[in-house]
């Protein structure tokens, strides 16, 4: 019987979407997807309460963002310490690496037929594993998670970018060749311009696998700050609210990374054919 | 096979850098040593001594293999120390979780593609929870499960259902959506029930992209199952191992364990594609 009003609101938010979702336009496209995220809320929060389910457990969404409102200070440190320190650096880095290796192997044909398999293989291996080796390397602070963060972003970025330089077409490169452009001019002209959405869809790839590297190297040493320690001190003293305001921090880095790095990707490519679609 | 020749010189160009590395890396504790014990060392003995080490920055390659063959072959497979027992553990958890991620994402897919309501309310959240650092919480999930009495496989293979499910998602409503109008407009001339044109014509045409999508999603299950291992209190599984082994600053175990995670990635998704180029084949579809 306790379980009727949950049911209700289920079916009667399903109602209202199924209903919503006829028209297809903007507006109520964005509707149905606020009111799906909103319904699994309320739920969340009626099932915890109505059933009584223990902090420790699940906690419900208002004692989250309790949690989260009381913790501004030290979810901030933790924000900083992780996110901008540790996976931001480690990404840049790794991007930069990448990209300059990339451009560096296209020269050669021989290295890009060998690096390409190994970085394939490698991109699906899992590297969260050398965590330890490189906390062990570097030390307890920052520079150790951003070690980890070069490590996973360096080769899906490079298989990307590799894969950008190729996508010219010999048409467009005898061109470049008639009007005797040198090596550079035609680098900087026509190949990088075209490799760019192969980079960006590395990049954004990448956005989540640096924030993983970042918080998942904290697990195996810190200092006191950053949002793998807190996870696992936080967890140590049951305090759930707190987990949970911290995975939502990282959620919102998480989303807030991506969109940067996708908004970034329109301005720069606005010449493709998937943006230009997009703009309708 | 002329792909073989550059495969070859670049990894042997690898090992030649972790040769040199090691050398460089366990120098200053190898000089230390000899310092200590007032001892003039060659170059000799000193690149001697760098490679041998018992517990080594950075261990040589030849004692990552000797740690790894002594793992796999050396030991009982029912020890603690086998490598092959810690991997089944790992690999028992993945392959649940596979499971239970890919037939909850093939689910959802078939749902998305035949319900309006369901693909605008879900699509947009399963895009965005693609950005969120799932991994990263996977340990407080065993945390958590452990405090509801909850151990073992179970919470390891949650966590990995999680990770490989959105891959398969994806992949599957993407896959499932391929058919075009005309292929469509074919069906419905032909007076096809939805069941028909779903079992002869989506289904068939999504496969290719649920293969790539499985690639990814393998791969994603095995991370997941390890980070999961990693919480203090697990003993058993390659999480396990790296966790000891940096607990003790066992090096040479750690580098095996991650040797032998990579090499479980590498068969796991080795397997998944011949599965992948057996059945286009016989459906006419290989390239």
């Amino acid at each position: 019987m306790t379980a009727l009003p949950i049911i209700a609101v289920w079916l009667g938010a399903m109602a209202l979407n199924t209903w919503l979702a006829r028209f297809g336009s903007r507006a109520t496209r964005l509707a149905v997807a606020l009111i799906f995220g909103a319904t699994v809320l309320i739920l969340w929060e009626m099932a915890v309460r109505i059933y009584a389910i223990p902090p420790v457990i699940l906690p419900a969404p208002s004692q989250i963002g309790a949690s989260f409102m009381q913790n501004t200070a030290i979810l901030w440190t933790d924000f900083v310490q992780t996110i901008l320190k540790g996976a931001l650096t480690g990404w840049l880095i790794g991007a930069l690496a990448a990209i300059a290796t990339a451009i560096a192997i296209d020269r050669s044909p021989f290295l890009q037929r060998g690096l390409l398999p190994i970085g394939n293989f490698v991109a699906a291996l899992p590297i969260v594993g050398i965590a330890p080796i490189l906390v062990m390397w570097f030390g307890f602070d920052w520079q150790s998670k951003a070690a980890v963060v070069v490590v996973m972003v360096f080769f899906p970025i490079l298989v990307n970018m590799v894969a950008g330089l190729a996508a010219t077409e010999p048409m467009q490169r005898d061109l470049m060749a008639t009007w005797a452009a040198p090596y550079a001019a035609s680098l900087w002209r026509l190949r990088l311009p075209a490799a760019m959405p192969f980079l960006f869809n590395g990049l954004k790839i990448t956005t989540t696998l640096a924030l993983i590297g970042a918080i998942v190297a904290e697990f195996f040493g810190s200092p006191t700050r950053g949002m793998g320690f807190r996870i696992s001190t936080a967890v140590g003293r049951l305090d759930l609210p707190l987990v949970w305001a911290e995975i939502l921090v990282a959620a919102i880095a998480g989303s807030l990374f991506y969109g940067i790095v996708a908004l970034i990707e329109k301005k720069v490519t606005f010449w493709h054919p998937s943006q230009r679609h997009q703009r309708g | 096979m002329n792909r073989l020749l550059p495969i070859l010189t670049v990894l042997l160009a690898i090992v030649a850098i972790w040769y040199g590395a090691a050398v460089w890396m366990n120098a200053p504790w190898v000089r230390d040593q000899a310092a200590r014990a007032e001892t003039v060392l060659t170059t000799g003995d000193l690149v001697r001594q760098t490679l041998t080490l018992d517990r080594p920055v950075l261990p040589a390659p030849h004692q990552v293999a000797a740690g790894l063959w002594d793992g796999i072959a050396g030991q009982k497979i029912t020890s603690k120390r086998s490598l092959v027992w810690h991997g089944w553990i790992t690999l028992s958890a993945t392959l649940a979780g596979f499971a239970i991620g890919t037939a909850a994402g093939i689910l959802l897919a078939v749902g998305i593609v035949h319900n309006r309501a369901m693909d605008q309310s879900v699509m947009p959240w399963a895009v965005a929870s693609q950005t969120v650092p799932i991994l990263a919480i996977a340990p407080m999930v065993i945390v958590v499960f452990a405090s509801a009495g909850v151990t073992g496989l179970l919470p390891k293979a949650i966590i990995a259902a999680w990770l490989s499910f959105f891959p398969v998602l994806v992949g599957m409503v993407k896959g499932l959506r391929t058919p075009d109008g005309m292929q469509l407009d074919l069906m419905r001339s032909w007076s096809a029930s939805r069941a028909q044109v779903f079992w002869r014509l989506r289904l068939p045409s999504s496969l290719p992209y649920l293969f790539a999508s499985l690639k990814v999603a393998i791969a994603a299950a095995l991370v997941g199952t390890i980070v999961g291992e990693l919480p203090a209190g697990a003993t058993a599984g390659l999480g396990a191992r790296l966790l000891s082994g940096s607990y003790y600053g066992q090096t040479v175990q750690i580098w095996s364990a991650l040797f032998a995670a990579a090499i479980l990635a590498a068969a796991l998704v080795a397997l998944i594609g011949a599965a992948e180029r057996l059945t286009l084949r016989r459906m006419g579809l290989a390239r």
